[in-house]
């Protein structure tokens, strides 16, 4: 079996324009939507008890809101959750009237109470409390991981290429991060930590395929020296899209199977992977090496940089570089 | 060409053979067992109660498969492993009934159990299975914060104690104590006062920096904290409430409860299985009270059910005696400021006692009047006193006293510790909680299991389909790349959570990557018309400059989550990054080996099976 019967290479870069400009739309709106809507934070980031009540039957939505508010929580959330007998109860942290914090026992017991468990067959689940401290810090510790991650790739690109590709590598890899978080704003889908996981594991794989490409664009700069830089992407594009496909597609097979069978928990983490693992494949193979094309890469850039003194010898080699 | 010297197949067959022993205790299931674990402060579970657990069940002819015994954070436990559950129940009364004097009010916890039904000769080399999380398995978690301002505050207050007396024996006046956050304050009326004060207090107080400061006729002498002392109030802080937490949830008969301290001022609390955090809470959260009362001068204890003097009060003493102590209090824990271990003058363990102002005024006054007889501590739990120690009056003293009488250093010990828990501890607050019901925790292992099967399967028929024999050593290589991973998280004992399996999943599908491209390479070679051979070897070359290049950014996202990462996102960075390195031995050195070990020999291979090589310029 072969997949990839590609006789001629195929002229993406003709269409960089439009393949950029459906980026930066997607870009836009989520700045829009993150904008707009804000992220939907789970309680891990905000602080609050969330409850999981299971229920033997569907189970009443509306009579389980009206029985809660009338505890005098307000801002509370209660939806499905997976299933229709499933529910989940968000409720927001509590002081009491000295100011106190209300501990978490005490509000799953009297929101359970009034559930009244004997009657309705009300079981509860789960509980999960996080105090105000807790929350704000892995707020912040969340974000102190994402700059980590953004400077060691910075890092980690410019040290491995010239400026140009580092800087087209990390614009195409940055933007998909923010169009996650944009699809997480405007379905408001819940952002756990296990989201940002997602998320930063997600970036770390998909700098990954610019790497390729670009690595590919230097050994071509070498081998085809009649070759404009445009037909030089359009067959490094061309001669790795084989195994970014196939690569990617592995990865996802095992994403969808969590998605798929990995229950509520692991839903929100498969989908952060799949739209990065998708946006991860298009930025990086067609944002990063068109950004890199507008910046100007020559053949000059590159093959200068290589001259050091000790990589004389295999210079020589015409596969020198040459990375799948 | 394509062929690996002899060491390279050792190694790959002893990290198979490491990796088969440290994650086979995964697969066996687990088998019923009886807990017995202290159910009282003053009782110690030691190996001792073993051999007498063990006479017991040996006389009603019990057969156990397995006895252990467990210390930990100072608590022992023994655990003994049954056959089935008839015998786990059987053997549970028996031994509850011969353990137990008094069955109303139990000396031991005898609770049912599950143990790891991992061969002897696994344990013997150290192979446990993973521990598995609270979200898998259900339970409580608590985050408990202590109140690091209080502890220190606590220990400023000891100590101005005792400056105040030190100030008076050398006879050095001063005109008052102050207090403050982290800093004490002392203030003279002349310089000179000051200055004898700090050459005093530098050699008898050096966990503080002295400074005199003069300002406007005032004389103060500022005393502060230096970093290290401030850390050890701290850490001691943190430590009494861990083993205070310890005693606590002994209590509550969990299976494996883990306490832990997480940074420098936060104690993570573990309950797996309980269910009810009310009462969780209400236990973990009790304080202990401690009193401090005369004994019966005429006989300080009796044995169980003999009757007490008229007008006294009697409380458990040991095992089987009371011990009689009058009905006023001399005083109560919290006027002890310090306690701790070390020796009297004849170099026997004692326990030294430290006691605040108000403390040593009552101590004295009573000590003065009742030398020669004896009086008692008695720690309160749930309204039953728990006598600590009774021990003579030797002589009158005030706010520093020692209890000898103490037959090892380890008692001297247990009872300091004891005497610390009874007075205040730092006071604590719950700042996180996680509840999880057990079969939320089924569900979730198996959820994540099946996606994970599930996912492996998907790719192992796809990789088979499209790169033939190839795609097989890939699968295999795979397959290699879970059991390392299971094996060394196994080793390293990290706790399996549902963030974990998620980890275990995306590492397995991430690190096909690696055999996708030495596949692609070698395909690559073929269509550009080397020989099989050449192929080979170039393809597994050329592949690995990007497979490094591919798992240096990943792991930076990996690393990134294990530093900034807490609670389950730390999990799942572990797996993370361990899977990273398990994937570079298993793609890499050990599919070479595969490969190499099948065409290696054989040097006029005509074909490689890695399925069809299209080439462009053909039909």
């Amino acid at each position: 079996m072969e997949f990839f019967r590609i006789k001629k290479d195929i002229p993406f870069m003709r269409h960089a324009l439009a393949l950029n400009a459906i980026s930066l739309i997607t870009f836009l709106a989520a700045v829009f939507f993150l904008w707009q809507n804000g992220l939907h934070l789970s309680i891990e980031f905000t602080g609050g008890t969330v409850m999981e009540v299971t229920y033997p039957q569907t189970a009443p939505l509306d009579s389980i809101r009206s029985k809660v508010e009338k505890l005098g929580y307000t801002d509370t959330q209660i939806q499905n959750f997976g299933s229709s007998r499933d529910i989940m109860i968000r409720l927001p942290l509590q002081k009491d009237a000295e100011g106190k914090l209300i501990s978490s026992a005490d509000q799953s017991n009297a929101v359970m109470q009034a559930l009244d468990p004997a009657t309705s067959g009300a079981k509860l689940q789960r509980v999960e409390f996080v105090g105000p401290q807790v929350g704000q810090e892995l707020a912040i510790d969340g974000l102190k991981a994402l700059i980590f991650v953004i400077i060691g790739i910075v890092l980690y690109l410019s040290f491995r290429f010239e400026w140009k590709f580092a800087l087209a590598g990390i614009i195409a890899n940055l933007h998909d991060i923010v169009i996650i978080l944009g699809f997480f704003a405007f379905f408001q889908w819940e952002f756990s930590l296990s989201v940002l996981a997602a998320v930063l594991a997600v970036l770390g794989y998909s700098v990954n395929e610019s790497v390729v490409i670009f690595d590919r664009i230097r050994e071509n700069f070498r081998k085809y020296r009649k070759m404009n830089t445009r037909e030089i992407i359009d067959n490094a594009i061309t001669s790795t899209i084989s195994r970014t496909v196939i690569t990617h597609g592995s990865t996802e097979m095992m994403v969808l199977a969590m998605l798929i069978f990995g229950g509520p928990t692991l839903f929100y983490f498969a989908l952060a992977l799949t739209i990065g693992i998708l946006f991860g494949i298009y930025s990086s193979v067609f944002v990063a090496a068109a950004l890199a094309m507008w910046l100007g890469v020559t053949r000059e850039d590159l093959i200068k940089g290589d001259k050091k003194p000790d990589d004389n010898a295999r210079n020589d080699d015409p596969n020198y570089g040459a990375r799948v | 060409m394509n062929r690996y010297p002899l060491w390279k197949y050792l190694v790959i067959a002893v990290a198979l053979l490491i990796g088969g022993l440290y994650s086979l205790p995964n697969f066996y299931g687990e088998a019923p067992a009886v807990q017995v674990s202290s159910a009282k402060p003053t009782i110690r579970v030691d190996l001792a109660i073993q051999s007498r657990v063990e006479k017991i069940l040996a006389d009603a002819n019990i057969n156990s498969t397995g006895v252990f015994f467990e210390n930990a954070g100072n608590v022992g436990s023994i655990k003994i492993r049954f056959n089935n559950t008839d015998i786990q129940l059987q053997a549970r009364d028996l031994i509850q009934q011969k353990l137990n004097v008094d069955q109303n009010d139990p000396n031991y916890t005898v609770a049912l159990n599950l143990l790891s039904n991992t061969p002897g000769w696994l344990n013997a080399i150290n192979a446990l299975p993973m521990p598995l999380g609270l979200d898998l398995r259900g339970g409580v978690y608590f985050l408990l914060q202590v109140d690091m301002k209080g502890a220190v505050q606590k220990k400023i207050t000891s100590l101005a104690t005792d400056i105040r007396s030190q100030l008076r024996d050398k006879n050095i006046r001063h005109q008052g104590i102050d207090r403050n956050q982290e800093s004490l304050s002392i203030n003279f009326g002349s310089n000179d006062e000051a200055e004898s004060a700090r050459t005093l207090l530098n050699t008898s107080q050096p966990d503080l920096v002295w400074l005199v400061k003069t300002s406007g006729g005032t004389v103060k002498l500022f005393g502060e904290f230096k970093p290290k002392a401030l850390q050890d109030v701290q850490d001691s802080a943190v430590k009494q409430n861990i083993i205070t937490l310890n005693k606590r949830v002994n209590e509550l008969a969990v299976k494996e409860p883990v306490i832990q301290k997480q940074g420098t001022e936060r104690i993570v609390v573990q309950l797996p299985g309980v269910q009810d955090t009310a009462r969780a809470k209400d236990i973990i959260g009790r304080t202990a009270t401690l009193e401090s009362r005369l004994a019966d001068p005429v006989v300080s204890s009796i044995n169980l059910g003999e009757t007490p003097p008229p007008g006294m009060d009697t409380f458990r003493f040991g095992e089987n005696r009371l011990g009689v102590f009058k009905k006023s209090v001399i005083f109560s824990g919290d006027r002890i400021t310090d306690a701790s271990a070390g020796f009297d003058q004849y170099q026997r363990p004692a326990v030294n006692l430290s006691l605040d102002a108000a403390g040593a005024r009552v101590m004295q006054e009573v000590t003065r009047e009742n030398i020669g007889k004896p009086m008692g501590m008695i720690l309160f739990e749930k309204g039953k006193g728990e006598v600590l120690t009774i021990a003579t009056i030797q002589s009158e003293f005030g706010s520093k006293f020692q209890i000898t009488g103490q037959p090892t250093t380890e008692s001297a010990n247990d009872l300091a510790l004891l005497l610390r828990a009874g007075s205040l501890a730092a006071p604590m607050e719950i700042i996180e909680e996680r509840t999880i019901g057990p079969s939320l925790g089924a569900e979730n292992i198996e959820k994540g299991f099946k996606s994970l099967l599930i996912g492996f399967a998907a790719i192992a028929i796809f990789m088979m389909a499209y790169y033939l024999l190839f795609g097989t050593f890939s699968v295999v290589a795979l397959a290699v790349n879970l059991l390392l991973l299971i094996s060394v998280l196994s080793m390293l004992q990290a706790t399996l959570t549902l963030p974990g399996i998620a980890a275990m999943a995306l590492a397995l599908g991430m690190a096909i990557d690696s055999n996708v491209l030495i596949n692609e390479r070698i395909r690559e070679e073929l269509r550009n018309g080397s020989s099989p051979q050449t192929a080979i070897a170039v393809g597994f070359d050329k592949a690995w400059a990007t497979i490094l290049d591919s798992n240096v950014t990943t792991l930076i996202a990996g690393l990134a989550l294990l530093a900034f990462g807490s609670g389950p996102i730390k999990g799942f960075a572990v797996v993370h990054c361990l899977g990273i390195l398990t994937s570079m031995f298993s793609a890499v050195f050990f599919s070479r080996g595969l490969v190499n070990l099948w065409y290696g020999r054989n040097k006029k291979v005509q074909k490689l099976a890695i399925g069809q090589v299209w080439r462009a310029q053909e039909k």
